[in-house]
C-alpha cells in the first residue's frame, strides 16, 4: 500500500474578483502520509481554506479556478476524476470539519438528519439503521442521543462543532481535514474539542489535514507541520524538529523567540509589516519585503525547496548558500 | 397539564395564534372606520337612491330619518360596528337584500380565482426562479428576468383585453368571459397571476443566490450530496422562508387585482360586486366588500406566519 495517503504537486489556485487576479494558492507542494495528522499552519489569507477546498474539489467557481497542478488521494489524482466519482469521495472517504459551526450546519434541517443523510448516501444501511447510527455517533462525541431531533440553533458553538465532528467520521473516512476548527470556538471549548478529535482520530485510524494558525495546537495534536505562507509552503518538518529547529525566518518569525517544547508555546507573534496583496505577489521569494535576512538577491529570484537534514525542508535561500544567515535570529526592534 | 400550560411547543403556537387574532380587532376596526369614512363623506344619499330621483322630498326626508342618516357620525359610526358584529352588514340599496349574503354568495368565485392566481405565480415564479438562481448569467436566467420585468409592469385590465383578443376572438381556445367550467377560469387565473409569478420568480432567484452562497450550503456538498439533492432539500427550504412572505403579501395583492379582472372577464365575485356598488352608490355593499377583503388578506396573513414556523424551527422556537 502507498505511503502517502495525500500528495499535492505544484498546486494553483486563482479567485477573479474586481480588484485583479487572486493568486490564493501557488505552486504548493504538500505530502501527508497515511495515518498520521499533518498541521498546515499559515496567517488569515495565506490559502489554507482554499488547500482544503481544492482537495474536495470544491473551490466556488466562479470566481475560483484551479489552474495547475495535481492532487494524488490514494495515487488517484483527484482533478482528473468524473464529478460523480469524486462526490464518491467527498463524506465518504475524505471528510471536511469547517471553520466557523454557527454557520456550517443547515439551520432548517435536525442535526440527526444531518448526519443520518451522510450515512445513507455512502453506506448501504435501511433508513432506521443510519438513524440508529447518526444517534451513536452523536453519543461518541459527547451528545446525547436524544437530541438527534434538535435543531441547530438548539446548540452551542463547542456542541455544534462536535455535531461537525460527528458528521465528519459517520462513514469512517480516510483522510480528514479540518479547518480551524477550534478558532471560532471558546478558549475552554477549544481544549475539549480538540481533546475529542484526537481521541476519535486514534480510535478510527484517521490521517488528518490539521488545519490552524494556533501552534499550540500543532505542538499538541500533529505528528508533522507545513508553514504556509502567501499560498506555497514555505518550510516541512515533522513537529519535534521544526520546534526545536525553526529554519525559515517566517518560521522564526511567527515562534517569535526560538521556543522549546517544554516550554509554554507561543501563539503566533505579529511579524513586522503585511500579508502581500495577493492580486500582486511580490518578485522573488514572497516573503522578502518582511524578511530581516531579505538581500537583493530575494527580490530577484525564487528560492528552491532545500532539504536541511533528514524530513525538513525550507524554502530560503539561505539554504541555498546564496544569503548569508547572519542577520535572521537577532532581535529587531 | 401544567407542563403543557407552560413548557409546550404547541401551546405556545396556539397562543401566538390566538395574540394574532386578538390584533385582528384594531385591525379590522382601523378598516372599517377609514372605509366608512370615505363613504359618508361621498356625495349621494342613500334615501334618494332608494326612492329614487323623483321621489317628492318629504318621502324622502322620512326614509332618512328612519335609517337614521341624520344621526351624527359617529353615532351611524358605533351602529355600523354594532350590526357588523352580528353579522348584519345592512341591506343592498339595489338589490334590497341583506349585503352580506349578496357578499357571502359572491365570496367562492373570488376565492378561486385568486387561490388560481396563486397557484399559477407559485408553478411558474418558484421553478423558474430556482433555474435562473442556478444558472445565474446563462440565456434562460436573462431570458427569464427580461420576462419578469415585463409581467410586473404589464397591467392587468390591459393583459385582460389582449388575452380576451388573442385567445377568445382571434384563436378561439377559450370563452372571453364567464363563469363554470375549468375553461373560464384559465384566463382570469393567468391575467390575475401573471405579476405575482413575475415577483415571485425574482424574489425566488435572489434567495435561492442569497442561500447558495451559505457555509451549510458548502457542508451539504462536501456530504457528496448531488446537486440535485443540495438546491432541493438544502437549499430550496431555507429559501422558502423569504417567498412564503412574498407569496402571503401577493395574494392581498390578487383581492385587489380581482376587482379589475372580474370586470372584464364577468367573473361573479366580490370584486365585480363591488365595482357595480360603487357605480350604484349600494354603500353597505361597498363598505361590507371592502371589511370582507381585508379580513381574508388578514387571515391568509395568519395562515402564513404560521407556515412560517412550520419551515423555519427558529422562528416556532420565538413564539413565547
Ligand atoms: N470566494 C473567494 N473569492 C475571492 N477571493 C477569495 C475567495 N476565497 C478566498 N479568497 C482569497 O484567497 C486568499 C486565500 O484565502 P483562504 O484560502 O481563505 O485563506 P486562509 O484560509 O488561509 O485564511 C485570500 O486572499 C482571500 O481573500
Ligand atoms: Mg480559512
Amino acid at each position: 500500500m502507498n505511503d502517502v495517503l495525500l500528495d499535492i504537486r505544484d498546486l494553483r489556485v486563482t479567485y477573479t474578483t474586481e480588484e485583479g487576479l487572486v493568486v490564493a494558492v501557488d505552486d504548493l507542494n504538500l505530502q501527508l502520509r497515511r495515518g498520521e495528522t499533518l498541521g498546515l499552519v499559515g496567517e488569515t489569507g495565506a490559502g489554507k481554506t482554499t488547500t482544503a477546498l481544492s482537495i474536495m474539489q470544491l473551490v466556488p467557481s466562479p470566481p475560483g479556478r484551479i489552474e495547475t497542478g495535481e492532487i494524488f488521494f490514494d495515487g488517484e489524482d483527484l482533478r482528473r476524476k468524473r464529478l460523480e466519482d469524486i462526490r464518491n469521495v467527498r463524506g465518504n472517504r475524505i471528510s471536511m470539519i469547517f471553520q466557523d459551526p454557527m454557520t456550517s450546519l443547515n439551520p432548517v434541517l435536525t442535526v440527526g438528519f444531518q448526519i443520518e443523510e451522510a450515512i445513507m448516501l455512502h453506506q448501504r444501511l435501511s433508513q432506521r439503521q443510519a438513524g440508529r447510527k447518526a444517534r451513536d455517533m452523536l453519543k461518541l462525541v459527547g451528545i446525547p442521543e436524544g437530541r438527534a431531533g434538535d435543531y441547530p440553533h438548539e446548540f452551542s458553538g463547542g456542541m455544534r462543532q462536535r455535531v461537525g465532528i460527528a458528521m465528519a467520521l459517520s462513514c469512517n473516512p480516510e483522510l480528514l481535514i479540518a479547518d480551524e476548527p477550534t478558532t471560532a470556538l471558546d478558549v475552554t471549548i477549544q481544549a475539549q474539542v480538540l481533546e475529542l478529535m484526537r481521541r476519535l482520530r486514534s480510535e478510527f485510524g484517521t490521517s488528518m489535514l490539521l488545519i490552524t494558525h494556533d501552534l499550540g495546537v500543532v505542538a499538541e495534536a500533529c505528528d508533522s507541520v507545513a508553514i504556509m505562507y502567501a499560498g506555497a509552503a514555505v518550510e516541512t518538518a515533522d513537529t519535534e524538529r521544526l520546534f526545536t529547529n525553526p529554519r525559515h525566518p517566517y518560521t522564526r518569525g511567527l515562534f517569535g523567540s526560538i521556543p522549546s517544547l517544554d516550554e509554554d508555546v507561543p501563539r503566533l507573534s505579529p511579524i513586522k509589516g503585511i500579508m502581500p496583496d495577493p492580486t500582486e505577489l511580490p518578485t522573488g521569494c514572497r516573503f522578502h519585503p518582511r524578511c530581516p535576512a531579505a538581500t537583493g538577491i530575494c527580490a530577484e529570484r525564487t528560492p528552491v525547496m532545500v532539504a536541511v537534514e533528514e524530513g525538513h525542508e525550507v524554502d530560503c535561500m539561505i539554504y541555498e548558500g546564496l544569503v548569508p544567515e547572519a542577520r535572521i535570529g537577532e532581535k529587531e526592534d | 397539564m401544567l407542563w403543557y400550560i407552560t413548557q409546550s411547543k404547541v401551546y405556545r403556537m396556539h397562543r401566538y395564534i390566538f395574540r394574532r387574532l386578538l390584533l385582528l380587532i384594531p385591525v379590522m376596526l382601523g378598516v372599517s372606520f377609514l372605509v366608512f369614512t370615505i363613504m359618508f363623506f361621498t356625495p349621494g344619499d342613500p334615501a334618494k337612491i332608494l326612492l329614487g330621483e323623483r321621489a317628492p322630498e318629504a318621502e324622502v326626508q322620512a326614509l332618512r330619518t328612519q335609517m337614521g342618516l341624520d344621526d351624527p357620525f359617529f353615532v351611524q359610526y358605533g351602529r355600523f360596528i354594532f350590526n357588523a358584529l352580528r353579522g348584519d352588514l345592512g341591506r343592498s340599496l339595489t338589490t334590497r337584500r341583506p349585503a352580506a349574503l349578496e357578499l357571502f354568495a359572491r365570496f367562492p368565485a373570488t376565492m378561486q380565482l385568486a387561490a388560481m392566481g396563486v397557484l399559477v405565480a407559485v408553478l411558474i415564479g418558484i421553478p423558474i426562479g430556482i433555474v435562473s438562481a442556478t444558472r445565474q448569467y446563462s440565456v434562460f436566467d436573462g431570458a427569464s428576468m427580461v420576462l419578469a420585468l415585463i409581467g410586473v409592469s404589464m397591467p392587468n385590465f390591459w393583459q385582460g383585453i389582449m388575452m380576451v383578443l388573442l385567445f377568445s376572438i382571434v384563436l378561439r381556445w377559450f370563452p372571453s368571459s364567464g363563469y363554470g367550467t375549468f375553461a373560464h377560469l384559465i384566463m382570469p387565473s393567468l391575467t390575475i397571476g401573471t405579476s405575482s409569478a413575475a415577483t415571485i420568480t425574482r424574489m425566488t432567484r435572489s434567495s435561492m443566490l442569497e442561500v447558495v452562497r451559505q457555509d451549510y450550503i458548502r457542508t451539504a456538498r462536501a456530504k457528496g450530496l448531488s446537486e440535485r439533492v443540495v438546491i432541493t432539500r438544502h437549499a430550496l427550504k431555507n429559501a422558502l422562508i423569504p417567498i412564503v412572505t412574498v407569496i402571503g403579501l401577493q395574494f392581498g395583492y390578487l383581492l385587489g387585482g380581482a376587482v379589475l379582472t372580474e370586470t372584464i372577464f364577468s367573473w361573479p365575485g366580490v370584486g365585480r360586486l363591488m365595482v357595480d356598488a360603487i357605480r350604484q352608490r349600494d354603500y353597505p355593499v361597498v363598505q361590507g366588500g371592502v371589511l370582507m377583503l381585508a379580513l381574508t388578506f388578514s387571515v391568509v396573513n395568519l395562515l402564513v406566519d404560521v407556515l412560517y414556523a412550520y419551515i423555519d424551527p427558529r422562528i416556532k422556537a420565538q413564539y413565547k
